[in-house]
């Protein structure tokens, strides 16, 4: 499905407060069109979501966001600008792969980095919004996964940046290292900045954006807010069974269903009339779980459920 | 923002990456001690060679069969003289012409013949020493400077070593943060290309100083070096020419990503002025082109430089064109690696 929206619709007046705006990005590579006439605003002080598939264009997006990438057409503009000098000195990035100089100690890293914008927070302010006191002497190539991010969270905002860029954060991230990042986020979105945030993880992008818009062959496929967007595409309630309490029976019921990962999954308006179903051709209900759609859902049903390349 | 802050902000901004540069040298062990360690090692190599045991005085080549019996020619007698068989009179001229031996000797002939030359206080000392033995022997013409060879060599070795590590140090360390893809990082903060690449210019000028003093003390101590100028101005020359030779490898580092690639090229540049800057031999006679080659690499007006300070002890008039030249290339060589610099491997 394409939603021709040129914008995300916003409540009136929204135009006014959007930081950056994408209007009509084109990224064309020899082979391949990665970005496809994308169009969209940010507004001040919120978190954006820019989700998709790989491949789908996003992190080109992204980098043309943040000025690292020239567009082959169309335009970002920062506080109704192109971006420059400003936005440089107002934007903390976090890309997906960033190294650090080698021999450097956490504490000398921010600091090099602070020394190299003229206006930021001071990097204990810095240490102590990232949690980094205790890891302050310790060489950058001796850290963790968790700790090398919330250093590459710290270096992002050094400047107190105005607008923050999140490319895939938690990517590769335990548990627990990825629900402290988040609450790290929820901290600095608590500070009114804006964030922009891809990933893979629709948890993720369903606890933090309050909005998102999902890109797949460099196009924009849906974008609003989070729960809008579910009302919008599920009217219905999901229903998962273990594949292997999944009768033959069940199967000639002609409900709407999706077998993956040891379980089967069902849409559906009828609750009642399904459990019906469901007790009648002999499946046992010990293991049923009914659950709301979530981003998720939403993300495999305008994506797809098959594995891309 | 007002000039004065805009300097004072860049300022800070090349502080900083300078000052993490230098860090990230002093921590990287193997190649602090390699470099560090290779001026000594040249040291202990330069002793070994030109130390030791008292040598003779003078060094005098000799055409013709060595007498059995020095009686034969009295002068053979001579204490702290070394007579070294010369296989033709062409080889041992032009040995005497740069200085490895003080006098040349013809015996093939009565009366003998002598070459030595004019300007060169050992060659003026044998000679005397040969008269006083032979008054009838007869004096060649020959023309040249009474430097030592090593006198001459010193500063084309000082030369070399600060080339090796102005070229290659910055360069790679430039393609290994554009490879890693910490350039890229820094390509979203306000640091500018021309920023960035002065920082690390003069982050390694701190180094291939250190390394050049090193040389110029220890190895001069060694082989008894006498500038015949002025330090200050000898220290200016390798400033300069080390800022030149450091943004010159820089050129090539702006835009690649493969250290190998970049290696090739960094030996492009290097092996001309190996050959062509004057490190072992002058260019004197040598085809026109060639010259006029070796005038276009920084080597070579580092060396001319240094030899006519070291040698000839000129003033800063003197040698103003090479410091010039040096200057200019250095800001030539950092704007062009600025406009053509790339932060991100594509």
């Amino acid at each position: 499905m394409i939603i021709d929206s040129p914008l995300i619709q916003h409540p009136p007046g929204a135009a006014e407060t959007a930081l950056l705006r994408v209007e009509n990005l084109v990224k064309r590579y020899a082979d391949n069109t990665a970005v496809d006439g994308l169009s969209f605003a940010v507004r001040e002080g919120t978190c954006f979501g820019l989700l998709g598939p790989n491949g789908a264009g996003k992190t080109t997006t992204i980098e043309i966001m943040e000025g690292i990438l020239a567009p082959t057409s169309g335009s970002v503009l920062y506080r109704g600008a192109p971006l420059g000098e400003r936005f440089r000195a107002e934007a903390g990035i976090l890309f997906q792969k960033t190294a650090l100089q080698d021999f450097l100690s956490v504490r000398q890293t921010l600091e090099m980095f602070r020394g190299l914008y003229d206006h930021g927070l001071p990097v204990a302010e810095v240490i102590r919004l990232c949690e980094l006191e205790k890891l302050l002497d310790r060489d950058n190539r001796k850290l963790s996964g968790g700790q090398l991010q919330r250093l590459l969270l710290g270096v992002a905002l050094v400047n107190d940046p105005a607008i923050l860029f999140l490319d895939e954060p938690t990517t590769g991230l335990d548990p627990q290292a990825r629900r402290r990042f988040w609450e790290l986020v929820q901290s600095i979105k608590a500070q009114r900045k804006t964030v922009i945030l891809t990933t893979h993880y629709m948890e993720e992008a369903q606890l933090l954006c309050d909005e998102i818009v999902i890109v797949d062959h460099g196009r924009i496929i849906a974008s609003g807010e989070p729960h809008a967007l579910l009302r919008q595409h599920f009217k219905a309630v999901l229903l998962e069974v273990p594949t292997a309490d999944w009768t033959p029976a069940a199967r000639e019921l002609g409900l709407s269903f999706f077998e993956a990962s040891g379980r089967v999954e069902l849409t559906t308006n009828d609750l009642e009339g399904t459990l019906r179903s469901l007790m009648q051709s002999g499946i046992s209900l010990a293991h049923l779980r009914i659950r709301p759609p979530n981003l998720e859902d939403l993300f495999l049903e305008l994506t797809g459920k098959d594995l891309r390349a | 923002m007002s000039l004065l802050n805009r300097i004072r902000h860049s300022t800070g901004r090349l502080i900083s990456v300078w000052h993490a540069r230098n860090l990230e040298f002093v921590r990287d062990r193997s190649s602090l001690i390699f470099t560090i360690g290779m001026p000594f090692a040249i040291v202990v190599a330069m002793a070994l060679i030109f130390g030791g045991p008292p040598r003779p005085l003078f060094k005098v080549g000799v055409l013709g069969t060595m007498p059995s019996a020095p009686e034969a020619y009295p002068f053979l007698k001579e204490r702290y003289f070394q007579f070294v068989p010369q296989p033709d009179q062409a080889s041992g001229i032009h040995f005497v012409s740069r200085s490895d031996l003080d006098l040349l000797l013809d015996l093939r002939q009565r009366p003998v013949r002598f070459w030595a030359l004019e300007d060169s206080p050992k060659g003026y000392v044998a000679e005397k020493l040969l008269l006083q033995a032979d008054p009838q022997a007869q004096h060649q013409p020959l023309a040249g400077s009474g430097s030592r060879y090593i006198d001459w060599l010193f500063p084309g070795i000082l030369g070399m070593n600060m080339m090796f590590t102005c070229l290659m140090g910055a360069g790679y360390v430039v393609v290994r943060y554009r490879k890693n893809g910490f350039l890229k990082r820094l390509s979203a903060t306000p640091v500018s290309a021309f920023e960035f690449l002065s920082a690390q210019v003069l982050s390694r000028l701190g180094l291939a100083l250190l390394v050049s003093v090193i040389l110029y003390s220890g190895v001069g101590t060694v082989i008894h070096f006498h500038n015949a100028g002025s330090n200050a101005l000898l220290l200016l020359v390798a400033v300069l020419g080390c800022l030149s030779l450091i943004a010159f490898g820089l050129i090539i580092a702006a835009r690649f990503a493969s250290e190998e690639l970049v290696g090739g090229m960094l030996n492009l540049l290097m092996w001309p002025m190996m050959l062509l800057s004057g490190i072992w031999f002058s260019l004197e006679g040598s085809p026109r082109w060639m010259q006029w080659l070796a005038q276009l690499l920084p080597l070579t007006h580092i060396l001319q430089a240094a030899r006519a300070v070291t040698l000839d002890g000129a003033g800063p008039a003197a040698i103003d064109m090479d410091l010039g030249y040096l200057a200019g290339t250095t800001l030539v060589f950092l704007g062009v690696g600025a406009f053509s610099f790339r932060w991100r491997a594509e």
